[in-house]
């Protein structure tokens, strides 16, 4: 097994674990403070690279795009959550799941309408372009990079913004006991709505980015959702570190797992059922670990108030 | 009970006909116009109707339906569709497993079927049906014809890559049909998977010459864009479907020079394909894709038939039909004894045309007149 290899897979893990806590923290956030399950986060997603798309493809500049991008999911998201999502606070778990599942056939078609059916074009900005060397003979594409610095870079500053600002004050004592705060006189409504727009922006900004490397599409939130929910649930629900550490482990395991387990499996098996018996085994191995890891912490590695 | 109906409604409409022979006809489209799959089915529908709008006869009337890729709703639709509206001709499915859950059933029920897409192995062979007609080729051909374009370029080493799933392993299977070379890697990706940099790392340490890849619509747009920023530079080819039209845009210049094989090509020389090109883009403001152009001839296969043969008439109008006597826009056309096409199947390399447009042009034929490697166990 070439060194270079594990390398640039484990950059590869890193830079999905990264996306995915861009997803996760948001989602991750809005169940902590609202106790809401918001299923059309994913929508959110997709509102961030149509938008980036269609800028860029305006302006000409990614980078306005990147802008508009992170604007569009931002004001999507305090839309919804003042036109729709308020009135869900108080119901339970299936009515929010029904709901927010009607918002995700609502975004979908709506985009469609407006950018028709076919996917759109988002390239890399032309300063990222191309690979780098790095120490021990490593080519590594330089947005990938980029994406990982600023995944890490997110990261950093939802931390200060939690544990060092006042509104990241009021969003932890949210998660401890939402009436209370009420009752002293903090305007949780505005608390909520803005809790929402942020997580939105950060959903948006992971279309974008990963918009750029793929396929800008109706309906391509929906995967990202559910590897997002398998973090959040591994990670502990309403914890933004168990949601950083979950989306590093999915995205490691998942990109390793899908390199190495057939050539394991290759060794044992030989090459022609390895092939197709690897393939579906990696593809289940982020929910097997899941399920090892909920069967010893059953509400996950950082769960919330434990 | 329901099927002893339908057999005597059957024979009585059959007693009837052959009295007039100018009769409507109805057909149920059945496609997928919503989520990650519709630019296929919008392809499909438009290249249909298209054809139907230049036949311009008063008497075929088409009802269109979006199945949404889903399974379920598309065989909900296909008995609404016999059941309520009565059409006489199904046809419209992109996907395999769609056409698997709908066709079986539609034909038992003695309806035709024209395939403008799909073309599973099953119903090539052992489950082949006098009234299920392919007129877009058999899962494997195309792949087929890529594995026999890497063996006649003398490509040592292919790195070949397809989605889980049994299409999947119908194309990897058919380019090994014809490849004989040695295989630098064989993966299975996740259906629907959007990042490839796990394949694209075993890819760049594989050692291989050449990369064929089958991955239809948003799959093929996310690996060639990532594969592209990866700088390993293996040269990639594909079937068709993986530098599609409805693809091209997306994927941007990352394509150019990408081989890729198909029963047709937007520049395929022949007048019946230029009047297609010309008034389809005339009509849509696009250029069409292969999903189009077959979903074309399927529509004036059947304009062919209606004008020899009442629908009404099920023994005529399906002769009708077997003789395929229409303007194909792939200059040449006929059945095998499975209904399914024997056809040339060509090279094509995507380049930018003069408008500034990404599409393919044919740059060899990697196949004439092939027929697919089940017609004999088809036993009608």
């Amino acid at each position: 097994m070439p060194t270079a290899l594990i390398i640039e897979q484990l950059l590869n893990g890193l830079q999905l674990g990264v996306m995915l806590f861009l997803m996760a923290a948001g989602l991750t956030l809005i169940f902590g403070v609202m106790g809401l399950i918001n299923l059309a986060h994913g929508s959110l997603y997709m509102v961030g690279a149509f938008a980036c798309a269609a800028v860029a493809a305006w302006t000409g500049s990614f980078w306005l795009g990147l802008v508009a991008s992170l604007a569009a999911a931002a004001a999507a998201g305090a839309i919804v959550e003042v036109t729709v999502i308020r009135r869900l606070y108080d119901r339970d778990h299936l009515d929010q799941v029904l709901a927010t599942f009607a918002l995700i056939l609502v975004f979908s078609e709506g985009t469609r309408w407006l950018f028709g059916s076919f996917p759109l074009y988002l390239d890399i900005p032309p300063a990222l372009t191309g690979a780098v060397a790095l120490p021990g003979g490593v080519f590594y594409p330089v947005y990938r990079l980029a994406i990982i610095l600023v995944g890490l870079a997110v990261a950093v500053g939802l931390w200060l913004l939690i544990s060092r600002t006042r509104l990241g004050m009021r969003i932890r004592a949210g998660e401890s006991d939402r009436e209370m705060i009420g009752a002293l006189g903090v305007d949780i409504r505005t608390l909520y709505t803005v809790v929402f727009a942020l997580g939105a922006a950060l959903a948006g900004l992971a279309g974008a980015l990963v918009g750029a490397l793929q396929s800008v599409q109706v309906g391509m939130g929906e995967p990202v959702l559910i590897l997002a929910f398998v973090v959040i649930v591994i990670g502990g629900i309403g914890s933004i570190k168990g949601a950083f550490l979950g989306a590093l482990l999915v995205g490691v395991v998942d990109t390793m797992g899908r390199i190495f387990l057939p050539q394991l499996l290759a060794a044992l098996l030989g090459p022609a059922p390895a092939a197709s018996l690897g393939g579906a085994l990696s593809s289940m191995l982020i929910y097997i670990v899941m399920a090892g890891i909920l069967a010893f912490r059953p509400r996950g590695l950082f769960a919330a108030g434990a | 009970m329901g099927k002893l109906l339908a057999t005597i409604a059957f024979g009585l409409t059959l007693g009837v006909s052959g009295l007039a022979m100018a009769e409507p006809l109805k057909i149920g489209m059945i496609t997928t116009l919503s989520g990650g799959g519709a630019g296929l089915g919008v392809d499909a529908r438009d290249g249909f109707m298209l054809a139907i709008k230049k036949a311009g006869d008063a008497e075929i009337s088409v009802v269109v339906e979006d199945d949404a890729m889903k399974p379920e709703i598309a065989v909900q639709i296909a008995d609404k569709m016999i059941q309520a509206e009565q059409v006489d001709v199904l046809t419209g499915i992109i996907w395999s497993n769609l056409a698997m859950a709908v066709v079986p059933n539609a034909v038992a029920q003695g309806k035709f079927y024209l395939s403008p897409n799909a073309g599973p192995s099953p119903l090539a062979g052992a489950k082949c049906d006098k009234n299920y007609f392919n007129v877009a080729y058999q899962n494997d051909n195309f792949h087929e014809a890529a594995g026999n374009y890497a063996q006649t370029q003398g490509i040592k080493k292919m790195f070949i890559l397809a989605p889980n799933y049994p299409a999947g392993t119908d194309s990897l299977n058919g380019f090994k049909r014809f490849y004989k070379g040695e295989l630098a890697g064989e993966v299975y990706t996740q259906l629907g998977q959007t990042d490839y940099a796990a394949e694209i790392a075993q890819i760049r340490a594989s050692g291989a010459d050449s990369v064929f890849f089958f991955l239809p619509g948003g799959m093929g747009i996310a690996f060639m864009k990532q594969y592209a920023q990866s700088g390993v530079g293996i040269p990639v080819m594909g079937p068709g479907f993986s530098f599609s039209q409805d693809v091209l845009g997306a994927i941007g210049d990352a394509a150019i020079g990408a081989k890729n094989t198909a029963s047709w090509s937007p520049d395929l020389d022949n007048a019946a394909n230029k009047a297609f090109v010309e008034a389809f883009k005339a009509e849509y403001n696009r250029l069409p894709s292969i999903y189009a152009a077959q979903a074309y001839d399927t529509a004036n296969l059947l304009i062919s038939a209606k004008a020899k043969a009442s629908v009404k008439d099920a023994d005529a109008f399906r002769a009708a039909l077997k003789e395929a006597q229409f303007d194909t826009v792939r200059g040449k056309f006929k059945f095998n004894t499975n209904n399914h096409p024997i056809q040339d199947f060509y090279v094509r390399e995507v380049y930018k045309d003069a408008d500034g447009t990404l599409t393919n042009k044919i740059v060899g034929t990697s196949f004439t007149d092939h027929q697919d490697a089940y017609a004999a166990e088809c036993k009608m």
